[in-house]
C-alpha cells in the first residue's frame, strides 16, 4: 500500500506511542488497546506536545480545512487523512432554549449533522479509519449501537475497506437501514450491546480485522477530543464555564476534557475552570448511580431504555467520567424515557434542531440541572447534541400529534385551522 | 465433562497460544487458582495483590457477567463455559 505524503507529514508524526493510562507501561503504536503486560487498563495514546506546540498556532488552525483535520497534530494519524468532511459542525448560540430554562450564555453543539452519517461517531471512526489503513487492515469491523455503526460502514466504503459490523438486533430500523445501505456484512446479534461487544472482542480475537472500538479504540477515542477543541475555537479562543454531554462508555466525556486541557497546555487558550456534567438515561445509568451513590467504581446493569444510542450498561471509562464530574464539581444525573421524549421536542421547537434519544436525553438533564440550581445562569454552558433524530423516529412517533388531513377546499382548510388555533391555546394553556 | 475457559488473545502466551483450555473448579474463585496452577504467572495478570480480579476485566459465565451472579464465589459445574474478557470501549 502506497500513502501520498503531504508536506506535514514530512516533519514526522507528533505521537510516540501508547501508555497505560492505570500503570503507565508503554507500548507500540500497534492494534492493541488493553495494558497486557501489567494490568488490562486502557491504552492511550502519546503526544510529544513539544513538537505539537511548535508547528500550530491559532493561524495554522484557523488555515486548515474545515474538518476534524485542521487539527490534526493532535490527532494519532501518520499520513493523509480519509476527509469525508467530518467536524467543524455549528455551534449554535440557543437564546431560545436559553430563556425556556431561564440560562443566559446557553450554546448547542450539534453533532447531529455531522458528516457523513450525522453523528458525533464520524470523528472517532475518521481517525480509526485512517489508523487502520496505515496498520495495513483490510477488513474494519465495530459492536455498535447503532450510530457507530453508520459511520463505520460509511467511511470504510468510502476508504474502499471491507467491513463486517455487529449491533443488537432490537435497533432503531433508520440505524439499520442506515447501516446496509453502504452494503456491509451486517450481524445483527440477539442480545444487548454489552453482549455484542462480548462477542465482538472474541471476534476480534481470532480474525484480523481492525476493530474501530475494541484492537483500534486507543486511536478511535481520540477522534472525540476533535469536539472540545472546535468549541473552544467557536467560541473565540476561549473555554466555556459548563458543558453537558451523554455518558455511554463515558469516553466522550472523558475525551472533551482531553481537548480542553491540551488546548491550554500547548498555549492555544487560556486556562480556567470548567465544570463537566454528565447525562444519562434512568434505563441505563449506571454512572449515574455511581456518582449519585459516591462510589468510584460502576456496577454493570441491563439497559431498558428509548436512549439505545448511549445503553452501555458495562461502561469501560465510567470510573473517569465519575472523577472529572467530581473535580470540576460537575453532575451525573438520570433522566426518565418521558423527559426524553420531552428534551427532544424542546430542543426542536426552540431552536430547530432534531436530535436523537441521547440528545434528548442531554437536554433532560441540563433542564433538571438548572431547575436543582446545579447550573449558574450566567454560566456559559454548551450542551453536546451528537445525534440526529430522523435515526430514531420511532422515540418521538406517539407523542408529536399527527398533520390535519384535509380536502384540497378552502373551507376544509379554514375548519382545520380553526381546531389548530384552538389545539395551539391548549398547548400554551399548558405551558403556563 | 470440565469448565472450557476462554482465554483472551493477550493472556494466551501463558496457555502455549491456546485460545481455550479446559479445568476442573466449584466456582470462579477455584477456577482461578486452578489457572495458576496450569499456567504459573497468569494469576497476576487478572487480580490484584488482593486477589480480586482487575476492574477492567470483566468475566462471564455462559455470557452472564458475574457481577449480576456471585462475582468471584459465582458457582460452576461440569459443562460451563466461562469467558475473559478486557473491557472495551462503547458506542
Amino acid at each position: 500500500m502506497t500513502v501520498t505524503l503531504s508536506h506535514s507529514t514530512l516533519t514526522g508524526p507528533t505521537f510516540t506511542g501508547l501508555r497505560c493510562k492505570e500503570c503507565g507501561h508503554a507500548y507500540e503504536a500497534t492494534a492493541r488497546h488493553v495494558c497486557e503486560d501489567v494490568c488490562f487498563g486502557p491504552l492511550e495514546v502519546v503526544y510529544d506536545y513539544d513538537a505539537i506546540r511548535a508547528r500550530v498556532s491559532r493561524a495554522t488552525i484557523e488555515a486548515g480545512p474545515t474538518s476534524i483535520w485542521r487539527y490534526r497534530e493532535f490527532l494519532p494519524i501518520e499520513g493523509d487523512p480519509i476527509d469525508v468532511g467530518t467536524g467543524f459542525t455549528p455551534l449554535l448560540k440557543a437564546n431560545r432554549l436559553a430563556r425556556r430554562l431561564g440560562l443566559k450564555n446557553l450554546y448547542i453543539k450539534n453533532d447531529g449533522v455531522n458528516m457523513p452519517t450525522l453523528s458525533f461517531k464520524d470523528r472517532v471512526v475518521s481517525v480509526a479509519l485512517t489508523r487502520a489503513r496505515e496498520l495495513g487492515f483490510t477488513t474494519v469491523s465495530c459492536a455498535s449501537t447503532g450510530n457507530l455503526a453508520n459511520s463505520t460502514a460509511a467511511i470504510a466504503a468510502h476508504a474502499g475497506l471491507e467491513c463486517c459490523v455487529f449491533i443488537p438486533s432490537d435497533l432503531e430500523l433508520g440505524k439499520v437501514l442506515g447501516t446496509l445501505i453502504y452494503n456491509p456484512t451486517l450481524m445483527a446479534v440477539k442480545g444487548n450491546y454489552d453482549q455484542v461487544n462480548r462477542l465482538c472482542s472474541e471476534v476480534a480475537n481470532t480474525y484480523g480485522w481492525g476493530f474501530v472500538n475494541i484492537n483500534l479504540r486507543p486511536y478511535y477515542s481520540e477522534g472525540s477530543k476533535t469536539l472540545g477543541y472546535e468549541v473552544i475555537e467557536q467560541l473565540g479562543w476561549q473555554l466555556p464555564d459548563h458543558i453537558v454531554a451523554p455518558l455511554a462508555s463515558g469516553s466522550l466525556f472523558t475525551k472533551i476534557r482531553k481537548g480542553f486541557d491540551e488546548f491550554i497546555k500547548v498555549g492555544l487558550v487560556d486556562e480556567k475552570p470548567v465544570r463537566f456534567s454528565g447525562a444519562q438515561a434512568e434505563g441505563c445509568s449506571p454512572i449515574a448511580q455511581a456518582f449519585a451513590e459516591g462510589r468510584d467504581f460502576i456496577t454493570p446493569v441491563k439497559p431498558n431504555t428509548i436512549a439505545k444510542s448511549i445503553a452501555i450498561g458495562n461502561p469501560a471509562d465510567g470510573p473517569y467520567a465519575i472523577d472529572i464530574a467530581n473535580k470540576t464539581g460537575g453532575n451525573i444525573a438520570a433522566v426518565n424515557d418521558e423527559e426524553i421524549v420531552d428534551g427532544i421536542k424542546l430542543l426542536a421547537e426552540t431552536e430547530g434542531v432534531f436530535t436523537e434519544t441521547a440528545g434528548g436525553t442531554t437536554i433532560a438533564v441540563l433542564k433538571k440541572l438548572v431547575e436543582q440550581g446545579k447550573i449558574d445562569p450566567n454560566e456559559t454552558t454548551v450542551a453536546y447534541i451528537t445525534g440526529n433524530g430522523l435515526k430514531t423516529t420511532e422515540a418521538i412517533a406517539s407523542a408529536i400529534g399527527e398533520p390535519f388531513l384535509i380536502e384540497a377546499q378552502l373551507d376544509s382548510f379554514n375548519r382545520a385551522w380553526e381546531r389548530a388555533q384552538a389545539l395551539h391555546r391548549a398547548d400554551w394553556d399548558t405551558i403556563g | 465433562m470440565a469448565i472450557q475457559v476462554l482465554i483472551p488473545t493477550p493472556l494466551q502466551k501463558f496457555t502455549s497460544n491456546a485460545a481455550s483450555v479446559d479445568l476442573d473448579a466449584t466456582s470462579v474463585d477455584e477456577l482461578l487458582q486452578a489457572l495458576e496452577g496450569h499456567f504459573p504467572g497468569i494469576l497476576a495478570r487478572l487480580c490484584d495483590e488482593n486477589g480480586k480480579l482487575r476492574r477492567f476485566l470483566n468475566v462471564y459465565v455462559n455470557s452472564e457477567d458475574i457481577r449480576f451472579l456471585d462475582n468471584q464465589t459465582t458457582p460452576l459445574k461440569d459443562g460451563d463455559e466461562v469467558s475473559i474478557v478486557p473491557a472495551v470501549a462503547g458506542g
